[in-house]
């Protein structure tokens, strides 16, 4: 009998998940769907654009030494006055607006992103401890869970945010800005996560195989790590991609109301807002442009999230 | 002339992996007041048939090819209307959960007259009436009180004698039963057997029993038709096929049941599955794993053929 | 050796598992707050009544009955999947309950296990079939390297009739009985000499069934296994089965040996359960189906449990719950066999 190498084994293991992954149904009906597919893209575009904005923007638009009051209020490139070196125009400032978005977007997506990890974390764990050993654990859980969904996860960030503002000292404020906003979002945000998560491990407590694994005398922590997470984890991914999103509009909401990022490292938000008080002045591309982008960003997680309940649909059942 | 006939019935699966056939070209009838069973592993497509039959086949499966007649006249090309009021008032239904086959939001006495006044013409009082004798018929205890309770209260067993009562309320011509009896104990199975066995000879109806259970078959049917793989294996009367089963496969199933009284160490068994769908042998089906295999068997499809017994066999074994 | 001796000797063998007045009461009353505003009672689910049988090692136990008789609620309990309301389980004369240390328990958890019923839910959909037969391996650290685990692993896969490339896939790529099979290479993987097996093929086909019958006996044999089977099917429990108990509702009705059972059925609840098997010989015998339904646990009626559907039933069985006793080589909890009236 022929023996197969270990690595040789791994490799045909590897090779096979992907064709497994490619041939799958996911995939199927992912490629079947232009709308998924567009919405795909443009959050790939995005997430590139945030990663790579210092290199592919015209113009550092927070650096002081870059940028010329001359050139202030140019409208966009394709009317009258524009100027082909400033696409989208410039603010009162002269910051190029294209540049201004691609920086904010780094913003709201770092926080975003961060913001969902956090709460997902928080709410997978509590989930996963109330829908596995039940009794008062469960019913503590549920109802702080309960109180927190009763109250608006706007005026819990805005709480949060105001206790972290009188707590700390003055100078460290504004760098600890996004770190009290990522929390203050992901705090209001973990009762979803964790609703979704106690169902979903209520399921899989009453099966066969976990069962098995206490008759091995396998303590609840490996059970609910190895054996409990993996399959509850489709739905929470949908919550997080949803939930993304979400977060992305509560910052921007956040930041809008002067809450949120400092405006030294601004936002889409923060942008919106500063655009505002120019709207009625004329010169709405300052402000119209951020919101397009933020309402661009939101649209295509939104239906990525959706399709993604759609196609892992038929394998939670 | 048969109560009910299919010709040729073929039952397709449209995926994008291609075309999947469930049942492929099967033929069968059902004489007036005769009991035919239906059995096969799963996968075989018995109850798919039976679903076909009523004409609630769930897409994207489809009738592909064939005809299914109830007492000369077709009914699978029949509009939705039509059907509706077919089933209910021809064809009754008795389904294998009875706790989802009614409703929980209705006392049984509402389900009961509703399904009498839709199917037949009388008064409230008269429907109410007749509701209350079916119930009573099929064995609960102070039928006029069990009316205006819900299902819930019920058990099994007596949920399931509902569900015949309501099958039987329109006097129907024939009953398709999808597994009756699976899910309740083997007690009450025994006495829901009978009973079904009571009632269909004392109205004279027709039942096509769709199991897996080859001892509820034996206990019930007249004539029984094995299911392998989208095909008829074999079919004849009950005694010959159980007693003398001429089919590979239908020898193999009845000697991997095992029998009280009878000391073999071990069952027979029949090596290898049953194949899925997208895995269907050309020629016939069972030949992987079939003791008799010849070429033949591999090239070739065999349709039903007279054996040297009563019942017909679909195998090469028996070709004159 | 006379056979006084031999009989004594017989009987001094210390059986494998040993269970006596094993009980189990579920607490399945509604809140405290719930009961207060609806005045209801505390509702108790007696599961498993007061049970006591021993396993030989070696033997074939079955336990038969139907739904809420508790046989289930028994495999767990053996099994330490739930504690005992009261009673004890002995496996090789160690008192379960009285270990402490978790290397004991350990260590007598090895010696057992257990296949489950659904073989859909009982395999971790995510996890690949190599690793959920190498994990009571794993946890009871029975085999050092990487390439010993592989090596046991694909033995096992051949044992039970599979292939070592199937240890790379998942579960949704197997049939119903070829789960039963990884379930069964699982349970044997770190060396048990005892198999609690709930209703193992019930969700299987009758040709699957079979397979999985003979290769559960064909273990028995090459391993020395001992095994206890629960099971609804009494044509299955004759065809695997040394001895029987017959239980109804939480409590033992009969105990035997397979063929005394079956020959001479002694408790009126044992001869309904067999004559509720189909007759597939067509021998055209009448069967009397009996009246009544299983009543439901929470209230089981006073006395013998099986009094509201005994055709011999007197008044002494509604008011006393009926203590077993030997009768003719068989165990019989019966007020009518101990009078003499059957």
């Amino acid at each position: 009998m022929t023996s197969i190498s270990s690595d040789q084994r791994e490799r045909a293991g590897l090779r096979a998940s992907i064709y497994r992954l490619l041939d799958g149904d996911i995939f199927y009906s992912f490629s079947h769907s232009p709308l998924v597919v567009i919405a795909a893209a443009i959050t790939l575009a995005y997430f590139l654009a945030a990663v790579f904005a210092p290199f592919i923007a015209p113009q550092n638009p927070f650096d002081p030494g870059a940028l010329n009051l001359m050139d202030a209020l140019t409208p966009p490139a394709w009317t009258a006055d524009g100027n082909t070196r400033f696409l989208l125009g410039t603010d009162n400032q002269g910051r190029d607006i294209l540049s201004t978005i691609m920086y904010g977007n780094r913003i709201s997506l770092v926080v975003g992103f961060c913001a969902v990890i956090f709460a997902a974390t928080i709410g997978v764990s509590l989930g996963m401890a109330a829908g596995y050993f039940g009794g008062w654990i469960e019913t503590i859980i549920m109802r702080i869970a309960d109180i927190k969904l009763a109250i608006p996860g706007i005026l819990i960030a805005l709480m949060v945010d105001g206790v972290a503002r009188s707590a700390l000292p003055l100078e460290m404020r504004e760098d600890l800005a996004i770190y009290v906003l990522i929390f203050a979002i992901g705090f209001s945000e973990w009762p979803r996560y964790a609703r979704v998560t106690r169902g979903a491990t209520m399921v899989e407590r009453s099966k066969d195989y976990v069962a098995a694994a206490r008759v091995i005398g396998i303590s609840p922590v490996p059970i609910l790590v190895r054996h409990i997470l993996p399959n509850v984890m489709g739905p929470v991914l949908v919550l997080g991609t949803i939930g993304l999103a979400l977060a992305i509009i509560m910052e921007a909401t956040l930041s809008f109301l002067g809450v949120g990022v400092p405006p030294t490292t601004p936002s889409l938000g923060t942008l919106i807002r500063i655009g505002n008080n120019f709207l009625f002045s004329g010169e709405w591309w300052i402000t119209m442009f951020p919101a397009a982008a933020l309402v661009i960003l939101v649209l295509a997680v939104n239906l990525l999230g959706d399709w993604l309940r759609d196609a892992l649909n038929p394998k939670l059942r | 002339m048969p109560l009910l006939e299919v010709e040729n019935l073929r039952i397709e699966f449209p995926t994008r992996r291609g075309i999947l056939v469930a049942v492929d070209d099967i033929s069968f009838g059902i004489d007036e007041g005769e009991v035919l069973g239906v059995v096969g592993e799963s996968g075989a497509g018995k109850s798919l048939t039976g679903a076909a039959i009523i004409g609630l086949l769930e897409p994207p499966g489809r009738v592909a090819a064939g005809v299914i007649r109830l007492g000369g006249r077709r009914i699978d090309d029949l509009p939705y209307e039509e059907m509706r009021r077919i089933r209910g008032k021809e064809i009754g239904t008795i389904f294998q959960d009875p706790l989802t086959s009614l409703n929980p939001l209705y006392t049984i006495g509402q389900q009961l007259v509703e399904t009498v006044t839709t199917h037949m013409d009388l008064t409230a009082a008269q429907a109410r009436q007749h509701a209350i004798d079916l119930i009573g018929e099929v064995g609960i205890p102070t039928p006029a009180r069990c009316m205006d309770c819900y299902p819930h209260e019920f058990s099994g067993g007596m949920r399931q004698r509902i569900v015949i009562a309501l099958a039987l309320c329109a006097n129907p011509r024939l009953i398709i039963a999808d597994e009756p009896t699976t899910a309740l104990d083997v007690s009450i199975q025994a006495q829901i057997i009978a009973l079904l066995k009571r009632l269909c000879r004392e109205h004279g109806t027709s039942v096509m029993l769709i199991t897996h259970d080859m001892g509820v078959i034996a206990e019930t049917a007249d004539r029984v038709a094995v299911m392998y793989v989208g095909r008829i294996a074999e079919i004849g009367p009950i005694r010959d096929v159980i007693k003398n089963a001429k089919h590979p496969y239908t020898v193999g199933l009845m000697g991997a049941i095992p029998l009280v009284g009878c000391d073999a160490d071990r069952l027979t068994q029949i090596d290898g599955s049953m194949p899925r769908l997208t895995e269907i042998p050309e020629g016939c089906g069972f030949n992987p794993r079939c003791g008799h295999v010849m070429p033949r068997c591999r090239e070739e499809r065999p349709d039903l053929m007279a054996t040297n017994g009563a019942s017909l066999a679909a195998c090469w074994l028996y070709e004159k | 050796m006379n056979m006084p001796d031999a009989i004594r000797k017989q009987d001094e063998v210390m059986p494998l598992v040993k269970v006596k007045d094993l009980t189990k009461y579920f607490d399945v009353s509604k809140n405290w707050l719930a009961r207060v505003i609806e005045r209801q009672p505390k509702m108790i689910l007696k599961a498993v009544d007061g049970i006591d049988f021993a396993i030989k090692k070696g033997e074939t136990l079955s336990l038969v009955g139907e739904s809420g008789c508790g046989k289930s609620t028994v495999a767990r309990l053996i099994v330490g999947l739930y504690r005992p309301t009261r009673g004890t389980v002995q496996f090789d004369g160690t008192d379960m309950a009285s270990l402490s240390s978790r290397t004991e328990t350990s260590k007598l958890r090895q010696r057992l296990q257990m296949i489950f019923q659904d073989p859909y839910a009982s395999l971790n959909p995510r996890w690949r079939v190599i690793d959920i037969i190498a994990e009571p391996m794993r946890a009871f650290g029975t085999v050092g390297s990487k390439a010993e685990l592989r090596d046991r692993v694909n033995l096992l896969l051949r044992q039970v009739g599979l292939s070592s490339v199937d240890g790379e896939k998942y579960p949704h790529e197997f049939s119903g009985g070829q789960r039963q099979r990884i379930s069964i290479a699982r349970a044997l993987s770190a060396n048990p000499e005892f198999l609690l097996c709930d209703e193992p093929t019930s969700a299987l086909d009758v040709s699957v069934q079979a397979q999985i019958l003979n290769l559960m006996k064909d273990l028995q044999k090459s391993l020395g296994l001992t095994y206890l089977f629960i099971s609804h099917n009494l044509a299955v429990v004759y065809h695997v089965s040394d001895r029987i108990g017959v239980m109804y509702l939480g409590k033992l009705c009969e105990l035997a040996s397979a063929r005394d059972l079956f020959r001479s059925p002694k408790h009126p609840y044992t001869r309904l359960l067999l004559d509720t098997i189909p007759d597939l010989s067509m021998r055209g015998r009448d069967r009397q189906p009996v009246r009544g339904e299983v009543p439901n646990p929470i209230n089981p009626p006073k006395g013998c449990a099986f009094h509201k559907r005994c055709p011999f039933v007197k008044e002494r069985c509604r008011m006393e719950a009926p203590r077993g006793r030997e009768f003719d080589g068989a165990w019989v909890a019966c007020h009518a066999i101990e009078e003499g009236r059957m």
